[in-house]
Parts: structure tokens; sequence; C-alpha cells
């Protein structure tokens, strides 16, 4: 196997390819020409309206626990669980569990998101990716808490905040899960969550 | 390998059929456009994206070793592939190390490449693909027929068929989320089975040594997070410089293949999660000959979001198993003919050089230039069919004998418009299937310069 990787690498060594440059995505040329919004959080709310997300805007964590309780798929839920204190009325205790087989029959997750991308709707979760991590795709039904500060216009903002040190996952989620692969039509709730609701939650929690 | 026109020729019979599937496709590049028009910097993004691949190529091996090096100190394990059969031989040999029964998979045009799902099912292990469209084509025992919606061909009421037959769903069901729930059902089960997840990968990330995965479905999260082991299988055009380079193509690759403005789950992986291993495949399979050409090079830009299928009048028309190959439509017919020429040297000639790919291309490759360029390799090989050579031939002879040219001219223009429709519409004049010939000109263009330009 080592003798692959010298012959692939001796390979393309010994091509002599013409150098083009690197081009610097800093540069102001570039930056001063990305999309802005007048009002990020409202044009993040719309994108995932588009994409068949929920977007609500709120003021801490005892609105969300409102809203939440107004949610049909909330209240048809047995199994719900929460990662944010005080969030949700948890049936289930997630944290004991090391076996992300166990989190199977979950209906619904409170999870924490970390920031929301306005272009285009998603928002960015991050975690060490152990059984937790899970969650983000088996329940049912998914509902992220982001603070209402963070939203940030386009992805190459998204990219400034983003370090890839210490967690070794990461993604963009933008709307609920989705397919269209029979005849193009749209159809929510493919392999992943059913239905994703932000709250985007303007005090601390 | 049967001819692209013979193969086009099966998937035309069905006129409906073929009518349907230039329409779906047509939607989906006319979403496409739709999304493109949102953002007022697009061509700026596409000139960046352009550079940034192009850069890759030309530095790719201290690339390739600076990936190594950052994903091995996350504690990732790097494998190294030749070709298609070492690159399968890597996945079963760690496979086995874990003795796993049963695998599942998301979408990867490269294990299509390497015709992984026959070689691990021909040593006992079950492997499922996670991708409705591709599990779809599975059941089917067929490859998919387009990189992003490897289904795109078929239509709803013969899945229903396929999904009563192996699901036993209701016998005469063609509601899509009636399907679609279905599947999903089934292959929660399957996630909840598998003891191995194997994914692609849209980019891997030379600074960082962590790479990206896009799907809309979320199947790759769902095999990678419920087990232990995920097997990541990437070609070496793959890389990107930075991780900022993301933001470019990940504003570039939904609104360029379905209309989406990001793909729903856009996951980056950087290094194993607790108690996990995590390996990576670099394949090479003829990519570092692709690089090492002139003409072609820049086709390994592609970030394989299927803009150009979509678009291309002759894909939409003849059906992506025309092409025979993983990779179908214009990209595939350019990697297709590098290839193995021979086999492939029909796909070239699936074009009508409108330029269309081009012009959609998020990665700006000149797709009709560079099948054109093929068109003169392959004859310069001979391998042109004897149709097309004697064609030429006559052309050729004609084009330099400006009198016998005028002559046939003007001879065509009186006695064509004559003529029984079984003499002009035969076997001889491929142009004339599906389509009718324009009416004659009463004049040539000389005549008409003559008139109008000459007398001034
Ligand atoms: S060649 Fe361009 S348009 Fe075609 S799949 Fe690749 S990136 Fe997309």
């Amino acid at each position: 196997m080592t003798a692959s990787r010298e012959h692939i690498l001796n390979k393309l060594r010994k091509q002599s390819i013409p150098e083009t440059e690197l081009p610097d995505l800093q540069q102001p040329e570039l930056t001063q020409q990305w999309i802005t919004y007048p009002d990020p959080s409202q044009q993040f709310s719309d994108l995932l309206a588009s994409i068949k997300g929920l977007c609500l805007q709120v003021k801490n964590v005892e609105e969300v626990n409102q809203r939440l309780a107004e949610l049909p798929v909330y209240q048809k839920s047995n199994n719900i669980c929460s990662l944010i204190p005080d969030c949700g009325q948890p049936t289930v205790n997630v944290n004991d569990i090391t076996d992300p087989h166990d989190f199977k029959d979950i209906d619904f997750a409170i999870l924490p998101g970390e920031f929301c991308v306005a272009e285009n709707g998603a928002t960015w979760i991050t975690n060490d990716g152990g059984p937790l991590r899970t969650l983000y795709f088996l329940s049912q039904h998914v509902a992220l808490l982001v603070p209402a500060s963070e939203v940030v216009p386009h992805m190459h903002a998204a990219y400034e905040k983003l370090r890839f040190e210490n967690r070794s996952f990461g993604t963009f989620m933008a709307g609920p899960s989705k397919t269209a692969d029979i005849e193009q039509s749209l159809v929510i709730g493919a392999h992943g969550a059913r239905s994703l609701t932000v709250f985007l939650v303007e005090e601390p929690f | 390998m049967p001819s692209h026109p013979k193969l086009a020729d099966e998937f035309i019979k069905d006129k409906e059929r073929a009518k349907w599937h230039d329409q779906s496709l047509w939607f989906v590049r006319s979403k496409r456009d739709k999304a493109v028009h949102q953002l007022p910097e697009w061509e700026l993004l596409r000139e960046q994206a352009s550079k940034i691949k192009s850069y890759v190529v030309s530095h790719l091996p201290d690339l390739l070793e600076e990936f190594e090096k950052n994903a091995k100190a996350k504690g990732v394990h790097v494998h190294w592939a030749r070709d298609a059969k070492e690159h399968n031989e890597i996945v079963h040999s760690i496979l086995e190390k874990h003795q796993v029964k049963r695998v599942v998979k998301s979408k990867s045009m490269l294990t299509e490449e390497c015709h992984l799902n026959p070689y691990l099912e021909r040593h006992g292990i079950e492997i499922v693909d996670t991708d409705l469209g591709e599990w779809i084509v599975q059941l089917q025992d067929k490859p998919p027929s387009h990189i992003v919606m490897p289904a795109i061909h078929i239509k709803k009421e013969e899945i229903g068929e396929l999904f009563h037959e192996k699901l036993g769903t209701e016998k005469g069901a063609s509601d899509p989320q009636y399907l679609t729930e279905s599947a999903r059902q089934r292959l929660r089960q399957k996630f909840i089975e598998a003891d191995a997840g194997i994914t692609g990968v849209n980019f891997a990330i030379a600074e960082t040594g962590g790479f990206v995965v896009c799907t809309n479905e979320g199947n790759a999260d769902l095999g990678t997070s419920l087990n232990k082991l995920h097997i990541a299988c990437m070609g070496i055009e793959k890389l990107i410089p930075r991780a900022s380079d993301l933001s470019v193509f990940l504003r570039l690759l939904a609104r360029s293949a379905t209309g989406q403005p990001i793909t729903t789950y856009s996951s980056h992986f950087h290094g194993p999660a607790p108690d996990s291993e995590l390996h990576i495949v670099l394949l090479d399979n003829g990519r570092s000959e692709i690089a090492d050409s002139d003409e072609f090079r820049r086709s390994l830009n592609c970030i394989r979001c299927g803009a150009c299928m979509n678009t291309c009048p002759v894909y939409r028309r003849s059906g992506g198993y025309s092409y025979s190959n993983t990779v179908p439509g214009p990209i595939g017919s350019i990697l297709g003919a590098a290839h193995d020429t021979k086999a492939n040297s029909s796909l070239p000639f699936a074009c009508s050089l409108c330029a269309s790919c081009t012009d959609v291309c998020p990665v700006k490759i000149d797709l009709h230039h560079q099948l054109l360029t093929w068109r003169k390799e392959i004859r310069l090989k001979g391998l042109l069919p004897l149709s097309k050579r004697l064609s030429m031939k006559m052309m050729s002879w004609m084009m330099q004998a400006p009198r016998l040219y005028q002559f046939v001219g003007k001879m065509a223009r009186k006695i064509v418009p004559y003529l029984p429709r079984f003499l002009v519409y035969n076997p001889f004049n491929a142009w004339g299937k599906q389509r009718e010939l324009p009416d004659m000109p009463k004049q040539s263009f000389r005549e008409w310069m003559k008139q109008n330009h000459d007398r001034k």
C-alpha cells in the first residue's frame, strides 16, 4: 500500500503542470461583492421557510417552551429529549446513553445550534461525534436553539467563524430531511428529521 | 461497447418517455437558473472556484501530502489506491478486520466507478445504497443514470411496481409520499442493523485534514453516526487547499445541482468519533493521467453537480444509460474518453456543440471545447466509426472542388423538395431521424450575396 502511495505521488511529481495562483478570498474586491441583507434574521427566516423549515424569533427559553407547546408535532411526541436546560419537557434522559441505537424511538429532540446563515437557511451544529451526534439525524423531529445575535449573512462569514481543531464533527443543517428522487416530487422526511424548527433566542440560555 | 447512437436509439423509441425525461431535466435546469439569479456575485464565485481548482491540480502532490499529514494527526487512517481493484481490496480488508457483515453506503459515484458493490457481495458482505434514488436502481440491479438524480429516468408507477415486488407495498400504489415513507421504514432497519458506513467525499481539505459530505436525505449522517466504522472513498482530485474555500464551493454546488440554496446536510468530518475508526481511501484510477494532459486537465475541476447533464439537449433526449459510462453527459463523455478512448469513442460525438454545458458549469470547465478536441484525437487515433469517416471524406472531397459543390447544391435545391419521403428520410440520413429537414432555400448563399451585395 505504501508502494501505491509512492507510485501516485511520484507520477504526479514528474509532471510539469503550469503553476497557477490561489485566489485570496479575503481581498476587498471580492468581499465587497458578497450579498448582504438589511435584516439577516428575517432573510434567514424566509429562506428556511422556503426549504420547508420553520424559524421562530423569541425572547427567551420560556417563550420557546410556549411555542413548542403550540406545535402539533410536539404535542404528539411521546419520547422527548432536550440538551438545553429548562427547555421542553424531556421524557428521556440522554446523558447516560452510550449506544446511539438507544435513540431510535426519539420523537422530538431539542438541541443546540451555533449560528445561522441568512443566504441559505442553514444552521451550524457541532459536537465531538459521540452518540449525541445521532440525535440530530435519528430523531423524528428536531428543534434547534440558536442565539439571536448569531446570524451571519453568507457562507464566507460562516467559515470565518469555523475552526476544526477540537470538534470532530459539524454540519450545516438546512431544513428537514428531504428527497425528490421519485419523479422530482419533493417529499419531506427521507431518512433524517421530518421537521426542523429553529428558535432564534434573544436572551442567553 | 454499443455506441451512443445505438443506445440512444433504444431510448427514443419510446417517444413519450423521451419527452418526459427531457422535461424533467429541464425543470431542474430552470430551478438552477432561478437560484443563480438570486446571487448577483454568481460569476465571481465561478471565477474563484475555477481558480481554486486549477491551483489544486497544479499542486496535487503537495496538497495530498498535506492532507495526509493533517488527517493522520487527527487519528484518521489514510490509504492510497492506484486503481479500482486496489480500492476495493482496501475497503474489503478494513471491513474484514472488523468482521463487518452489513454495510450502509451513501451515494458515491466513486464506488460506482470501482464496482464496489458486486465486489463486496461476492465476499459475502451485504451492502445497501441508502440514497433513495440509488436504492431504487440497486433494487433494479442497475447503475444510476444521473450522478445527482440516479433514478431520474424511472416513472413512479414503475417504482410502485418495484416496491410492491421487493418491499410488499400496496399493488398499484405510486404516490411518491407513500413510496418514500415505505423506503424510510425499511432503510431505518438497515441503518440500525449495519456494522459500518461507507460514504463518498465531496471535498477534502488539505489544511485541516477533514472532509465534507453533502446529502439531502441525511443518509450519510445516519450511516456513519450509528456505528463505529466509517470508510470514506475519494478521488484524488476532490481536494481543496483551505477550509475557507468551502464557502465558494458550497454556495455553488447545490444551486447548480438542484436549485437549492444548499443541501440539507453539509457534514464536516475531522477525525473519528470517540471509540470509533475513520478510514479514508484516496483513489487515482487514471486521474493522474488526466492531470498530465494540457487539453483535458481542467476536467478534473468537476465538482459533480450534474448541471451540464441537466442542460444538455443530447443527454436529456437520450437518457443516462446511452452513455454506458459511470458519469454520463458532457463531463462523462470527456472523462469516459480519457479513461478508455476506444470503448468510449462515440461519446464525444454525442454533443451538438451548443455550449450550454460550458455556460452552466460552476467551475468553468470549457466542456464543449474539450469535446471537440476529443473528436480530433479520436480521428487521429483512427477510432472514428466508418459512417463518420465516409461522410467526412465525401464532404472534404466536395469542399475541395468548388464547382462540384455549387452544382450539387443547385441540384439538391431543385430536386429534394420533390423527392418522396422514403428517399430523403432513410437510414443513410442520420440527421433526419426524429426531426424534419428544413425547407430547401430557393437560392444559395452565393447567389444571394451576388444579388444583394455585389451590385452595390
Ligand atoms: S462538469 Fe461542471 S457542470 Fe458538469 S458536473 Fe462537473 S461541475 Fe457540474
